[in-house]
């Protein structure tokens, strides 16, 4: 994963709450059993004239010109909610976001980010109205994830992130690697389980 | 929130090893295989549930990297999210590049050793029906899977949640996640529901009050009287839909209706393995005094049977109400959004929804497909035709519910009624690419998802309880179950 420490870039508003996972990527379009070729199919629903069309929706925020190149996402609340499908994260990464703004996500789409090199930054709506209005002057945001802020020309505004995802997300790191670092303690931890649950342990 | 009878009592961090703990608390602390900063720990996991949407992919990269399924006894997968759900269904499906995942699922079951209810096998079905029928979640568990709905299986007094593809891939080599610690509610829901009013109704009534961020960051107990009462089934469409709340989870302590549904069931422990297991399950609930950082209480007495307006599961009310207005919504739905969900819908604020007609009724899904939904469903339907022109579906959630359905003859009843009677899947709930209701067509549906475009692109979609549907097919019109059982008695 390419570490992501600061990021000077536009963003596109995109000021919906709720914005669901089957929005960012429809269902029909995970057509493979792959994690890419998913960015054509990001807002298929919003972004095309149709169904099955690729004729850009001039009135979706995507396809407006000045946006274009933008790494930001600016949304509403609950970002990200519904369906599990990490899809959602690749489509967006694959597109070239790397950071999603909004005053909150689901959960299971906020841990997806953090997997896959996207910086989840909640602030409050107040916060998220102001960078919008910003990305629609075509001002640039710019994200320092060490000093864990976000400012857009004189505005400034802090957030927080647990350490466990800043630093995954600063160092790139690969969370199965660093877990696996600790095979000797997870198998302590189950064999002594296994005393005290041994129905818990089915065999294959 | 619409006039909300819950309260917020207090807010604050829970202590991390305070004596008095939560049973969520409790589950999560033992199986802390170590601390990884103050906010994340590494939990051990101890069933991983996969199926074939995501589950090759994950089975995939596990591949590409070299890496091996730590515990494959552990870990069990399901074919319901692609597959068709027409009788002779076959590896070919609708969706039109479908066949692929449900081969890679098959090969990378096989090349791991995992457990595969697949397309033949007896045991297929939804994920989240057939877990809890094959006895794979069990009290005081860890359960995952890539799946939002995961949090149905907390019914059991499981920890069990919904995560990511790369997630699963971490679970499949480690058998353990580095999760961060969710905050505890506590949603008391006292007293007794209303003639027809079900757990479907329950839960679009909270979902209604407390909005879909309500339970972000935080994993939810559902207790009191009310839940006490629910069946093993009703539990789990409560619990199914935390989801909406944004909830990390749901849970519900087991009890004996938890333990007599269990026992016999092919995966969970027997003999002196069950004694040993009831014992230690006994002692699964959270403490007296145990604090949670946000109570809400509800009345069981207050909750109407219930249905959608809008695009979001958050936009319910009672199926005898008018569709609200932005102002009656107290800034809980933003203007612009609702102007959007009401042109969505085809709707008008401060109609009816009652009397309102329909195009389809569907019946399935994660929420409401087990046996006790398809017999109450066939209970309104006995006798009766659905309206002409109105297209109904009855999806069973698992083969064996199907399987049961038939020696009741409940399968007659839909087929008589003019409903089609499917394999068992996930079928329309959502649109995978193949089969979909059409734009704008009007649904009523037993699901747990009305988001634009969710079970076809432009398809209008009213949640409800399976009664509620049957109700609305044969009318043809949105109608209320209960006077049709009156009409009838």
């Amino acid at each position: 994963m390419t570490p992501l420490v600061a990021l000077e870039a536009k963003a596109v508003p995109l000021m919906r709450d709720n914005v669901d996972t089957d929005a960012i990527i429809p269902s029909r379009e995970m057509k493979s059993v792959s994690k890419t070729g998913l960015a054509d199919g990001l807002f298929a629903g919003w972004r095309y004239v149709a169904q099955g069309s690729r004729t850009p929706d001039p009135a979706f925020v995507l396809n407006d010109a000045r946006f274009v190149d933008a790494q930001i996402l600016i949304s509403g609340a609950n970002f990200g909610c519904g369906s599990s499908r990490e899809h959602a994260v690749w489509a967006l990464a694959e597109y070239g976001f790397r950071v999603v703004v909004a005053p909150s996500f689901s959960p299971i789409f906020r841990a997806n980010c953090v997997r896959n090199g996207v910086a989840p930054i909640s602030l409050p709506e107040e916060a998220v109205s102001q960078l919008a209005a910003a990305a629609e002057r075509g001002e640039t945001i710019a994200l320092d994830l060490h000093a864990m802020t976000i400012r857009s020309g004189a505005a400034c505004f802090t957030f927080a992130m647990e350490d466990e995802a800043r630093t995954m997300l600063m160092e790139g790191l690969d969370a199965i690697e660093l877990t696996l670092k600790r095979r000797t303690e997870i198998a302590a931890f189950r064999e002594a389980d296994k005393v005290k649950r041994p129905w818990v342990y089915l065999k294959k | 929130m619409i006039g909300g009878d819950s309260a917020e009592l207090s807010r604050g961090q829970t202590g991390r090893h305070t004596k008095a703990r939560t049973l969520a608390g409790m589950l999560w602390e033992e199986h802390v295989v170590a601390s990884l900063d103050s906010d994340t720990d590494l939990l051990a996991i101890d069933r991983l549930l996969l199926h074939e949407r995501t589950g090759g992919v994950a089975l995939k990269s596990l591949d590409e990297a070299g890496r091996q399924v730590l515990a494959p006894g552990q870990v069990f997968a399901t074919m319901d999210h692609i597959v068709d759900t027409f009788p002779g269904r076959s590896d070919k499906t609708l969706m039109p590049t479908g066949t692929a995942f449900l081969t890679a699922m098959r090969e990378g079951a096989h090349k791991h050793g995992i457990t595969l209810f697949d397309l033949h096998d007896p045991r297929q079905g939804i994920v989240h029906v057939i877990s809890p029928e094959q006895g794979i979640v069990l009290p005081g568990v860890t359960l995952v899977c890539p799946d939002s709905h995961t949090c149905t299986q907390g019914a059991f007094g499981a920890l069990a949640w919904g995560i990511g593809s790369t997630e699963a891939e971490h679970a499949l080599a480690t058998m353990t996640l580095r999760a961060d610690r969710p905050r505890d509610m506590r949603i008391t829901i006292d007293g007794a529901l209303g003639r027809g009013v079900t757990a479907k109704d329950l839960a679009l009534h909270v979902i209604g009050h407390l909005g879909s961020g309500g339970a972000k960051g935080y994993i939810v107990e559902f207790a009191g009287s009310a839940v006490r009462s629910l069946d093993m089934e009703a539990r789990m469409t409560l619990c199914n839909m935390a989801t909406e709340l944004a909830a990390f989870g749901a849970i519900i302590a087991p009890d004996g209706t938890t333990f007599a549904y269990l026992q016999g069931r092919p995966f969970a422990p027997v003999g002196d393995q069950w004694e040993a297991a009831l014992a230690d399950w006994q002692r699964l609930s959270s403490d007296e005094h145990a604090a949670f950082a946000i109570e809400h209480r509800f009345d069981a007495a207050n909750v109407a049977p219930m249905i959608s307006w809008g695009t979001s599961p958050q936009h319910a009310m009672p199926l005898n109400a008018m569709v609200p207005t932005a102002q009656s919504l107290q800034g809980s739905v933003g203007q612009a959004d609702y102007d959007r969900a009401l042109a969505y819908m085809g709707l008008s604020p401060q109609i009816p929804l009652l009397g309102m007609p329909i195009d389809a009724a569907f019946i399935g899904s994660c929420t409401n497909s087990r046996i006790s939904d398809l017999r109450r469903a066939a209970a309104i339907l006995d006798g009766q035709h659905v309206a002409p022109g109105i297209r109904a579906i009855c999806v069973p959630g698992s083969t064996q519910v199907k399987a049961a359905a038939e020696a009741e003859g409940l399968d007659r009843i839909f087929r008589d009624a003019g409903f089609e009677w499917r394999e068992a899947g996930c079928s329309m709930c959502f649109f995978a690419g193949g089969e979909s209701f059409g734009a704008q067509q009007r649904v009523v549906s037993s699901t747990n998802r009305n988001f634009e475009s969710r079970q076809g692109p432009g398809t209008r979609t009213h949640l409800a309880s399976p009664e509620t549907v049957a109700a609305s097919a044969i009318a043809g019109r949105i109608a209320d179950p209960r006077f049709r059982e009156e009409a009838s008695a």
